[in-house]
């Protein structure tokens, strides 16, 4: 059995290449005629079935190879990358994402999923004239037929099946000898050629003799089939290469045997006797062409194959590739690391124990009143908030890679709703938390989806209204004050102010007394239970979506506004915090407990009494000609100590585009916040975003600013409804 | 009760079952002048009462917070989940930090106590069903009552007692009063 942890490593990687894969396809269906982007569509597929092929997961293999056939000759350009073939593609690509989420999971393939594939195979089928190895040969220009068939009767020896092995370093200390599988290989058939590779070996100083370092080519005659030649083999498959080439096999699996060989430094030349494609006289041969070209010595021998018409181009393609893989694979290996997410976590909650420890310390520095002690603790504070800003950093990801995903629903949606829509991405290099990006798909999912189709209209509407026919989906993102603000807006018809009012009073959300201004209205929408489209369509219009994103959005912290002009379109504004685990927070003190305020919010500080003292008991104050609500945190936290406040503060916060004042009984200033969750039994109360530990060792709660709004006018307009008696 | 039906999985239940003859060990607390026991299986630590954050706009059962190492520890008071007065601050004022499993993960929940006692143990035979009514607490909190120097003492259902799902509700209520407290929202069946 091979290890879980390699198979999920499988599954990781197959998932990255599906998603370039679909990219591509996305962007060969804008511009049919893209060579290099085909190329990188048939790389992803062919090494998904080369992996898929190393945990034998069979049905991912024969899926791939169908695609991959029909890729090669759009390759070749035999076939044209038509739109129709595209869509297949895209099928096809959906397919291999299913088997891969069912190779996650462990699970049996549904019969109704296998009979799909078969159904794509079978379409797929149609864009190759032939089968199997004939495929191979006609995929061959007319000029070279008569040599390739030399090749094959000659120097391929293709009545035989050809193995290669490269055992891993640990065979010999897992108490297995190399050379009795070789010898159990004889017991089915006859060796017709077998070539040892030493290449691995390294100097005699340098050798583990208890390492192995041992490969073999190896040509075999045998009547067994492909079951009982692998099944020798069982006991090492977890940690060695092994790849068995049945007779008469097509160029395709050469080539793939040619990528899959571990030799790096190894020249063209011998891998391709090697592999048994040429002979080593028709290697020397060129070796000796080469020689004789003194003005270009340089030229590569794949070149000089080509021209003496002794190999096929896509062979050497593929073993010049591979050559340019290594070297590729040398360069991003220096510059990524695949980290574990939850080692990141540990460090980021390290980084954030180190945060209060410092705090703590800096503390006992002032109250000792010790400058030197005071001068280093500040020194190394501002070298551990330099260690949180890079351990930060490493969970930053760019949202481009979540905006690029919706090219592909924007596709699919417009064609379901026969519109024509244009996705246009701005921004994407903006970095945010990676949980905060998974978090994010959802909501905007629905966000595009919604807008695609209630915002765009139709196309003759769309002319109709002096429009382009074609609509414009815009997906925006930028950093705005410590927060990322994305924004999905559309030029289609925007919202219909009295449309939203009629329904949301037909559905009790607001009385018809209240008096709204435009942007309460629009915001009208989030609320459950809303929906103005009259037909609830497949995609939309249910109601239950516009809440969902709300409530999603301020579980991250995040609050989503919404802006439009009817007629004109509208824009959805996501406003989210740029990390999940550190802010930056403004410490107030009311009562005997310590409230922290995220300092993004904070606007500015004033006394109350120096404020409000003209505008009588009313809670709101003029700040410098504007009106600020303001509410005591005492009164809305229900602090019953009975003590006297000296002097009110009015910490003045902003959210979504609102001004507020909260009135404290101590300013206490700034604090580097390490957030602790809420945990379960307070995810009820919405005023408090999470917890924090004070260098002093007390528990700080921290506020959440929207949450807390929202019940502070909640709780106003509860009361205003009892004053005035209005029952619904 | 099917929401409990896991919890009791994952936990090993105080012994009321007779068929669990390994003997247990209790640590007995006092509480309002009354002695109850818990099981010592789940008990983390005992702390002393001290430095408590309290939340605002929470039921009274939930005393606050505190800070156990580092992370953020709830603290319930027992005397008010089960219907009683606040717990008076004093001297001899204990926390007992409890693990529950809570959806598979286990957290630190503290109780506030007036005094602990000392850790006993009672034998599974002494151990006698719960009474259906008659006790003073929810049926349900109840795993059996122990017999300890011929008088019995109500061992704890910690896990039914500190039910995450129970409590959260009560908080989303919005601060229930006392009164609504104490009346029994389930039965035991």
């Amino acid at each position: 059995m091979i290890p879980d942890e390699y198979l999920q490593t499988f599954v990781v990687e197959c998932r990255e290449l599906l998603e370039q894969m679909e990219d591509a396809l996305l962007i060969v269906e804008q511009a049919a005629d893209a060579p290099e982007i085909i190329n990188a569509i048939f790389r992803a597929a062919h090494t998904i079935k080369g992996s898929a092929g190393m945990f034998g997961l069979d049905s991912v293999v024969t899926f791939t190879h169908a695609v991959e056939s029909v890729l090669d000759r759009v390759r070749s350009g035999e076939v044209a990358m038509t739109s129709v073939l595209v869509g297949l593609f895209i099928k096809a690509h959906d397919h291999l994402k299913v088997l891969i989420d069912h190779v996650a999971e462990g699970s049996q393939l549904p019969s109704e999923i296998d009979s799909q594939g078969q159904r794509l195979i079978g379409e797929l089928g149609a864009y190759l004239n032939k089968t199997g190895a004939d495929q191979a040969e006609s995929a061959i220009p007319a000029v070279h037929r008569a040599k390739v068939e030399r090749e094959h009767s000659d120097a391929v020896g293709s009545d035989h099946w050809h193995i290669s092995l490269r055992f891993g370093p640990d065979v010999f200390r897992n108490g297995m000898d190399p050379f009795s599988f070789v010898r159990c290989l004889s017991s089915l058939g006859r060796i017709v050629h077998l070539e040892t590779l030493i290449d691995a070996i390294p100097a005699a100083e340098d050798m583990d003799p208890e390492t192995c370092y041992l490969g073999f080519e190896i040509s075999f005659s045998s009547n067994a089939d492909k079951v009982a030649i692998d099944s020798i083999f069982n006991f090492v498959r977890s940690d060695c290469l092994i790849r068995i080439l049945p007779p008469r096999s097509n160029a395709d699996e050469y080539r793939r045997l040619i990528q899959e060989l571990p030799e790096q430094e190894m020249r063209l030349g011998e891998i391709l006797v090697k592999c048994g494609t040429l002979t080593p006289e028709e290697l020397a041969g060129i070796l000796r062409f080469q020689a004789e070209q003194h003005d270009r010595p340089q030229r590569p021998i794949g070149e000089v194959l080509v021209e003496q018409q002794l190999v096929r181009s896509p062979v050497i393609e593929a073993a010049l590739e591979k050559q340019k893989q290594i070297k590729d694979n040398k360069k991003n290996e220096a510059n990524l690391i695949r980290v574990d997410a939850d080692k990141l976590d540990e460090l980021i909650n390290l980084v954030g124990e180190l945060i209060i420890a410092g705090a703590g310390t800096n503390l006992i520095a002032r109250r000792a009143k010790m400058a030197d002690l005071i001068e280093s603790t500040a020194t190394l504070s501002r070298l551990v908030e330099e260690v949180r800003d890079s351990a930060l950093a490493l969970r930053m990801v760019q949202i481009g890679g979540t905006f690029n995903r919706f090219q592909r629903v924007v596709r699919d949606v417009s064609k379901e709703l026969g519109k024509d829509i244009n996705l246009v991405i701005s921004g994407a290099e903006t970095e945010l938390d990676k949980t905060v990006v998974e978090k994010i798909g959802d909501p905007l999912t629905h966000l595009v989806r919604n807008a695609m189709d209630h915002g765009i209209e139709a196309a003759e509407l769309r002319l109709a209204r002096g429009k382009p026919a074609q609509g414009t989906l815009k997906l925006n993102a930028y950093h705005d004050a410590g927060s990322i603000v994305i924004e999905v807006s559309d030029d289609g018809g925007g919202l219909n102010k009295d449309k939203i009012l009629a329904k949301a009073i037909e559905r009790g959300l607001v009385t018809e007394a209240a008096n709204l201004t435009d942007q309460e209205i629009y915001n009208l929408i989030f609320e459950a239970g809303f929906s103005t489209a009259e037909a609830v369509s497949n995609l939309s219009g249910r109601g239950v979506g516009m809440d969902v994103v709300r409530r999603n959005i301020h579980a991250l912290r995040g609050s989503v506004d919404l802006d439009s002009a009817e007629g004109l379109g509208s824009t959805i504004r996501i406003r989210l915090p740029l990390t999940l685990a550190i802010i930056n927070g403004f410490m107030v003190g009311v009562g005997n407990a310590t409230y922290i305020i995220p300092l993004d919010m904070v606007v500015e500080c004033i006394e109350l009494k120096a404020w409000a003292g003209d505008e009588g008991d009313g809670h709101y104050l003029n700040l410098r000609g504007e009106v600020l609500p303001y509410q005591r945190m005492r009164d809305h936290f229900e602090v019953e100590d009975g003590a006297k406040v000296q002097r009110e503060n009015v910490v003045v916060v902003r959210y979504g585009g609102r001004k507020a004042g909260l009135v404290v009984d101590r300013l206490m200033g700034e604090f580097q916040t390490v957030i602790k969750p809420l945990g379960k039994l307070f995810k009820g109360e919405k005023s408090i975003g999470g917890f924090t530990i004070l260098g002093t060792g007390e528990v700080a709660l921290i506020v959440d600013v929207p949450g807390l709004m929202g019940q502070i006018e909640h709780e106003r307009a509860l009361g205003e409804v009892a004053v005035a008696s209005v029952s619904r | 009760m099917a929401t409990y039906t896991s919890a009791e999985q994952t936990l090993s239940v105080v012994a009321a079952s007779p068929e669990l003859e390994e003997q247990q060990q209790y640590l007995t607390f006092v509480l309002g002048g009354e002695t109850y026991a818990v099981s010592i299986l789940r008990i983390k630590e005992i702390i002393q009462y001290g430095q408590l954050t309290e939340v605002p706009r929470m039921p009274g059962f939930i005393r606050g917070v505190i800070n156990l190492r580092g992370s953020v520890v709830p603290v319930i008071d027992l005397s008010v989940r089960f219907g009683k007065p606040p717990t008076a601050e004093g001297r001899r004022n204990c926390i007992i930090i409890i693990e529950v499993a809570i959806e598979a993960k286990n957290q630190h929940i503290g109780i506030m106590v007036d005094a602990v006692n000392a850790v006993l143990d009672i034998p599974a035979n002494e151990i006698e069903p719960a009474p259906t009514f008659g006790t003073d607490i929810r049926a349900d909190f109840i795993a059996g009552m122990g017999k300890i120097n011929g008088k019995f003492v109500i061992i704890l259902n910690i896990q039914h007692v500190l039910s995450m799902d129970d409590m959260a509700a009560l908080v989303t209520a919005g601060g229930a009063s006392l009164t609504e407290l104490s009346q029994p929202k389930l039965s035991t069946g």
